[in-house]
């Protein structure tokens, strides 16, 4: 996927709800319009981070599958 | 009017259910909502600094079984008095669960508002001073009814 990142979350070896909470903590200290990728293993993420751009207002631009764990593309826009 | 609140009642102070709660909790303040836990009964454990509590008799021993601290939570089920515990919290740091402490701490970096019921501490003989310093307030039920009133997640664990 040929996004540009602004900001790598390290979220491998985090079960759940620890991505999502660094995802919030993280996201708040962004600017408008920077995009986050999200590095996490927990299978429960696959549903999680959508979720979470959905109900903040922020968009969710796609995973990619990195082997041992997946990329989760955020743009803060909320 | 539900508003973009949650608000949970903690009963329980069995291992399980506050991981139960606190996950909840974490979630809801990542998403940006204004989140408050209700401590209530053994629930309040789970907000206890973990020292010894009470003033008559029955209240000493009461803090002495019913002892607070996150570390002294066991689960609601298959602790065999203390054993079960202990086998959770190994099953759970292998799997790399968060700890109830760092969760904990979570939501206080979440600006989670922490709550204590003011009756089950005068009946159970608990102090303010036996709680950690992060709790808000120690309130009654009416407190807890405005806040749930316009929450949009209420919930009772």
């Amino acid at each position: 996927m040929d996004i540009k990142v602004d900001k790598v979350q390290n979220s491998i070896g985090q079960m759940c709800p620890m991505p999502i909470a660094f995802l919030a903590k993280t996201v708040r200290k962004m600017e408008v319009g920077q995009v986050l990728e999200v590095q996490a293993d927990d299978d429960g993420a696959h549903a999680d981070i959508p979720a979470w751009c959905e109900q903040t207002g922020n968009e969710f631009l796609g995973e990619e599958n990195a082997g041992d764990f997946f990329r989760y593309f955020v743009k803060k826009t909320g | 009017m539900a508003e973009n609140k949650a608000t949970i009642v903690v009963f329980s102070g069995d291992m399980d259910k506050i991981f139960a709660a606190f996950s909840i909790a974490t979630g809801a303040a990542a998403a940006g909502m204004d989140t408050t836990l209700f401590f209530t009964f053994w629930g309040i454990k789970a907000i206890q600094k973990g020292n010894l509590t009470g003033k008559g008799l029955m209240g000493k021993m009461l803090g002495l079984m019913n002892r607070g601290g996150l570390g002294r939570l066991g689960p609601s089920r298959f602790n065999f008095g203390g054993l079960g515990r202990w086998m959770f919290k190994k099953m759970m740091t292998e799997k790399g669960v968060t700890p109830l402490e760092e969760l904990r701490q979570t939501l206080i970096d979440l600006d989670v508002h922490f709550l204590a019921c003011k009756m089950s501490m005068d009946v159970m003989e608990i102090k303010r001073e036996d709680l950690i310093d992060e709790v808000e307030d120690v309130v009654g039920v009416a407190k807890f009814v405005k806040e749930a009133s316009d929450s949009a997640i209420q919930l009772f664990i």
